[in-house]
């Protein structure tokens, strides 16, 4: 009985681990990759949620919906609408400064919540969509988890390898040219502000797509799952602490930081209620500072960003010709 | 609608809630314009400054504008002591990991609040106070002296900005860093000098948020959309232009509920943000694009 409850845990854990991964890989396309700062994951999280939710529950009285379409509909669907938002959010601060669209998603994030909140009609309001339909949702407990684990963890390789090959693609490589310096890649002609933009909707779609997976793992999205300042942050600790500009790194942290996280209210759970509260939030400072620390003591992260070409496909072609030529 | 009614009701609530977005941006433009960067925990420094009256008033008893002057010393020095342990580190790399940093801080210094405070909505005095009629204004004392401190604050500042050496020194770093270093101006003692003031800014904007309505942990980061707007609306390090922006976008809150559902108020800063970004990045009154 032990043993099957550690394992439900230990499912439990590895499937939000697969949902964050998804946050922090589409945050490391934007960051990483691109140097663009998005301070509302946690908006473009529960754009996709709402639309996954709504395009598959079936029909009720108090939100917008009863499409019932088919669960990767859904999907696409979320990954469409985040990246709608992330247009023209891009177009308007993409010009300038990062700091600009750091505060503008900031804004985002907040207006998505308060249109979540306010707009019942659409999303439910307080009580939010319910009845969303799991892929495997019929299965016994413990194999629909498992089921569900399994799913998630395919999406995360494909968005994965997707990332790992347009990073290694040109597209890629212009991408951090552009990050690295501006004027260099301005003067051999890239378009900086469209490469910019495709980015942060490429990085804005697959945070949807972690919305979605949320959205139907757990069933049902009220406004309460979506904690705007928390999330992103964890997010971004996940990243940065991983390593940013790495895609194994991000994952790396999404795990270390998830499970110190989740640790930590294991711990504090603990502790009588009325130390408990604090504690919740001594937490958070804690988090805080390990930013802090991270970005002092080790900016690069745990898997820093390899440097260099070796190993893209040109060099390997390169070496080829040098050692047939001799 | 009559006008007596659109003043008391829409306009005095904007210019109030105006003067207090303006002082917080007028913080926000110094450290965007001299540092160059977005303080993104400033809000949470004004609730820092709020709570810290609060604790003033609960242990000492006094009035709330004798604990004000205590928050702005507090909040200084907290200003310069998180330069010093966590931004100043950051220096030499790319301005935007100083953004991310702040954000951390931002985190941090609500926790703070959190763990002191708690969660619970608290006010500096109890009981209603009912508005004063001037021929007709209906406006509340507490409201009159917002306004007033927040002119009589930036104008102090303006002084010494335009009058002093030590102004002169800042808005030399805000024009042109490399110039101001090579005409011998101390970047460390500016960038300390800058925190100090930045600080004692925040103090006020959290305080008279806090005194107009009440005090909660989350009260200074609902503030900073508003003051980043504000901001840059008036054109980034111009300190007139962010009192402009700020009382425009105070205005442009409370009469918005004219227009749009109550509930999207607070979306109207946003809006505003978007505007000036796309059709004139510099603000009203020409300042700078990062």
């Amino acid at each position: 009985m032990e043993l099957i409850g550690l394992l439900n845990y230990a499912v439990f854990m590895a499937i939000f681990i697969g949902i964050y991964s998804l946050l922090a890989l589409g945050l490391n396309i934007q960051w990483g990759f691109s140097g663009l700062f998005n301070a509302g994951i946690a908006g473009f999280f529960a754009v996709g949620a709402y639309s996954s939710a709504l395009l598959t529950a079936p029909e009720s009285a108090v939100h917008l919906g009863g499409y019932q379409l088919p669960v990767v509909v859904g999907w696409i669907g979320a990954m469409v609408a985040a990246g709608a938002i992330a247009w023209p959010i891009g177009k308007v601060c993409l010009r300038f400064r990062s700091d600009y669209l750091a505060i503008a998603t900031i804004g985002v994030a907040e207006i998505i919540r308060l249109v979540v909140k306010s707009e019942g009609w659409m999303t439910g309001g307080a009580r939010g969509v319910n009845k969303i339909p799991r892929p495997f949702g019929d299965l016994s407990y413990l194999y629909s988890q498992l089921a569900y684990l399994a799913l998630v963890f395919a999406i995360v390789l494909v968005v994965y390898w997707a990332i790992e090959r347009q990073i290694s693609a040109p597209w890629g490589r212009m991408m951090r040219g552009i990050r690295d310096n501006e004027d260099a890649a301005t003067a051999m002609g890239k378009d900086i502000k469209a490469r910019r933009l495709e980015a942060f909707i490429f990085g804005a779609a697959v945070m949807g797509l972690g919305g979605a997976l949320f959205a139907h793992f757990n069933r049902s999205i009220t406004p309460e799952a979506i904690d705007p300042m928390i999330a992103t942050f964890l997010i971004w600790i996940m990243l940065i602490l991983g390593g940013s500009g790495n895609n194994r790194g991000a994952l790396l942290g999404v795990a270390v930081v998830w499970i110190i996280w989740s640790a930590s209210e294991f711990v504090t759970d603990q502790l009588p209620t009325e130390y408990a509260i604090k504690a919740k939030y001594m937490r958070v400072f804690i988090i805080g500072l390990l930013l802090q620390l991270v970005l002092r003591f080790r900016p690069e992260g745990i898997l820093p960003e390899p440097q260099g070409t070796a190993g893209s496909p040109e060099v390997k072609t390169f070496q080829k010709q040098e050692s047939a030529a001799k | 609608m009559p006008f007596m009614e659109f003043v008391n009701f829409y306009l005095m609530p904007g210019i109030v809630l105006g003067s207090i977005y303006a002082l917080g941006a007028v913080g926000i433009t110094l450290v965007f314009g001299i540092l160059r960067f977005a303080h993104l925990a400033h809000g949470d420094l004004a609730t820092l400054g709020a709570f810290a009256a609060l604790g003033v008033v609960t242990i000492f008893g006094v009035s709330p504008w004798v604990a004000l002057p205590v928050a702005m010393v507090v909040c200084a020095f907290m200003a310069i002591g998180i330069d010093k342990l966590f931004y100043d580190y950051l220096s030499e790399r790319p301005k935007i990991i100083v953004v991310m940093s702040s954000l951390g801080i931002a985190l941090m210094l609500r926790a703070v609040v959190q763990v002191v405070w708690g969660v619970d909505t608290e006010t500096y005095t109890r009981g209603i106070v009912r508005p004063d009629d001037y021929w007709g204004i209906r406006i509340r004392d507490r409201e009159i002296y917002t306004i007033i401190a927040m002119f009589v604050i930036v104008g102090v500042l303006w002084a010494f900005l335009q009058k002093t050496k030590w102004g002169k020194a800042m808005r030399a770093m805000s024009d042109n860093p490399d110039l101001a270093l090579l005409s011998g101006v101390d970047n460390r003692k500016i960038t300390m000098l800058t925190w100090g003031i930045v600080g004692v800014l925040c103090a006020a904007s959290g305080f008279f948020l806090g005194i107009n309505t009440e005090l909660k942990p989350l009260m200074g980061w609902t503030m900073l959309l508003p003051m980043f707007a504000a901001a840059i609306l008036g054109g980034v390090g111009r300190v007139e232009g962010a009192v402009i922006g700020g009382l425009i976008v105070g205005i442009a809150e409370e009469t918005s509920v004219l227009f749009i559902p109550g509930e999207y108020k607070a979306a109207m800063a946003f809006a505003i943000l978007l505007l000036i970004l796309l059709v004139r990045p510099t603000g009203l009154l020409k300042g700078k694009v990062l």
